[in-house]
């Protein structure tokens, strides 16, 4: 089953329910992937000890634009809908402007004169990673954007590609914030979505974006309330309403906190806590005679 | 214009609080919401909107069946992978589908449209201190740094037509195009920081993004007492590289039940100590700039 944890707002405790779910079904036996899908910022690797066994470039095309070749026509500047290409044919001037290049190839494809050359440029890595002692198999994958590319979409991409192991019987994808782009490429790949939020207005109304967006994917989902302690009692009514599963409700500690600010897993210094975990692998198990259909 | 923007790196960690609260202090001030993905101010402020103007973010390729002969060409073409056999038609996958063109310029039969993909919306409006902008990304969408561009032009726009000469930007988490569109042209530039290894992480990400456009960067060191190791960390780290720590907020419940009453905190607690540190960092920043 290919779980993705995502919320609309950031810092609900994403990262927070991926690392300890995943750890709670590792030590059950289970075998489990863990995918950190959060491109601009991924966390995950602070607080599982895992050994980096490789590192996957994330090629985007670019085109190289030879002006000795070029016959200054025009085409390739017509066809690029990014504004990309500075041309200004009475100086026989052609470039490229590289922050603007969407690796379309629109540009080669126009070009009659073979002017246009093909060329990568890395737009991030994705790196895959090993927690068993005397394995090499990887179990946890990261996806890391280089900062200055436009967007973290084809990493998420790769990362869920090296990351879909067909043995493995859970994947977790720990997914960016948001609901544009990024956390869709995330979700599209997972069969549910927990849905982690915060029982406050701004928690409430981005989930409701995410829910109008998985609603359209056709995506099932379920929410986990984390800080549920902290906030008022709109975000219940409104499940209620609507008819939203509340898996698991966990209240705000200092020593949730505590742990999640040293970079520990909260089931390692707080073995109780690991009843929300089972709460949440639970009720996953019960959904996968749905899920699976 | 004196600009100041708000950014993290790390989500939750207390932007849109803290820009709350600097707005409840500046004069003459524009608010600028730029988490258009997430926007959050508005449920604060809740601005009484008098102009809503539609943003398309972009183009998705559409095939007409009618007019397609299944001669593949699209697909072939396609760098983005984004056309797909379903039932024996070829079909845009819309979330793979970058908008860019090149399909419906390469059919051989004129069977592929581009058409608008996605219905954005910029609102501009007043609420208790003044005149705000914010943006909303229809979800799904992609490109929220151009939109970003298109909301800080019609910011600056607003600005001048209202005499203002301060703009308060609140931005989104991350440190992608979303957050360079943000803080692009800003001489003055916070980042909230939580004391986790994964705030300080995010934050030294945050930092050296922001490094890029200005060296007025200043950091806040959110629910400190937390982990009060990792906030003497961050402080190290800042002093190591010039950075001013403008203030230490506690970690204090009033800062939800301020969200909750649809105030700052400075308007809910003035005497608390995270407003008092609060207004301790927006003189820094104005000391700073002669404002």
């Amino acid at each position: 089953m290919k779980i993705a944890i995502a919320s609309g707002k950031g810092g609900t405790g994403k990262t927070f329910v991926a690392t300890n779910l995943f750890t709670y079904l590792q030590r059950l036996g289970i075998n489990v992937i863990l995918a950190d899908c959060d491109t601009e910022v991924p966390n995950s690797l602070i607080f599982i000890k895992a050994k980096e066994k490789e590192a996957h470039k994330v090629m985007d095309y670019r085109p190289i634009i030879n002006s000795d070749i070029c016959k200054f026509c025009g085409k390739c500047a017509d066809y690029c809908s990014y504004n990309a290409i500075f041309y200004v044919p009475s100086l026989k001037k052609i470039s490229l402007i590289p922050e603007l290049c969407h690796g379309c190839k629109a540009c080669s494809v126009a070009c009659e004169y073979g002017a246009i050359t093909d060329s990568e440029l890395e737009i991030g890595v994705v790196r895959s990673y090993s927690d068993k002692k005397d394995s090499t198999e990887c179990n946890i994958f990261e996806g890391r954007m280089q900062p200055r590319e436009l967007t973290g979409v084809p990493t998420i991409k790769s990362t869920i590609k090296y990351a879909t192991i067909p043995e493995a019987d859970y994947h977790l994808f720990d997914s960016p914030p948001g609901t544009a782009c990024p956390f869709i490429q995330t979700v599209t790949r997972a069969d549910f979505i927990l849905l982690v939020t915060e029982p406050t207005p701004f928690g409430l109304s981005d989930l409701k974006q995410s829910i109008e967006t998985l609603k359209k994917l056709n995506k099932p989902y379920g929410v986990i309330i984390n800080r549920a302690d902290l906030g008022n009692d709109e975000l219940l009514s409104y499940l209620k309403t609507d008819n939203i599963d509340l898996i698991c409700s966990i209240p705000f500690s200092r020593q949730i906190a505590s742990s999640y600010a040293k970079g520990k897993l909260e089931i390692d210094e707080n073995p109780e806590s690991s009843k929300y975990f089972k709460e949440i692998y639970e009720y996953l198990e019960n959904q996968r005679l749905k899920i699976e259909l | 214009m004196k600009r100041i923007a708000i950014i993290s790196g790390k989500g939750g960690s207390g932007k849109s609080s803290i820009t709350a609260s600097f707005l409840a202090l500046s004069k003459n001030t524009l608010a600028i919401d730029c988490d258009v993905d997430a926007s959050n101010l508005y449920l604060i402020f809740n601005p009484i909107v008098d102009d809503k103007s539609i943003y398309i973010s972009g183009k998705t390729a559409k095939i007409d069946t009618s007019k397609c002969t299944s001669c593949g060409i699209c697909q072939k073409t396609c760098n983005f992978e984004a056309i797909n056999i379903i039932d024996g038609k070829y079909v845009v996958d819309d979330i793979s589908c970058e908008g860019c063109y090149l399909c419906s310029r390469v059919c051989p039969f004129g069977a592929i449209d581009m058409i608008d993909s996605g219905e954005n919306y910029i609102y501009s409006g007043k609420y208790r201190f003044g005149h705000m902008i914010y943006g909303r990304l229809s979800p799904g969408e992609d490109n929220s740094g151009k939109m970003i561009s298109e909301l800080r032009e019609k910011a600056d726009k607003l600005a001048e037509d209202n005499n203002i000469n301060c703009e308060i930007i609140d931005g989104p988490p991350g440190i992608g195009c979303a957050v360079i569109s943000t803080i692009t042209g800003v001489d003055n530039i916070v980042v909230v920081s939580e004391p986790s290894l994964s705030g300080i992480s995010d934050m030294k990400r945050a930092i050296e993004v922001a490094l890029k456009f200005t060296n007025s960067i200043y950091v806040i060191i959110n629910k400190y007492d937390l982990d009060e190791k990792n906030s003497s960390d961050i402080i190290d780290y800042c002093n190591s590289i010039n950075v001013k720590v403008i203030a230490k907020l506690e970690f204090d419940r009033n800062m939800v039940n301020a969200m909750l009453n649809k105030a700052s905190i400075i308007e809910y607690s003035p005497n608390c100590q995270c407003s008092s540190e609060i207004k301790k960092a927006y003189n820094s920043i104005i000391n700073n700039n002669c404002i």
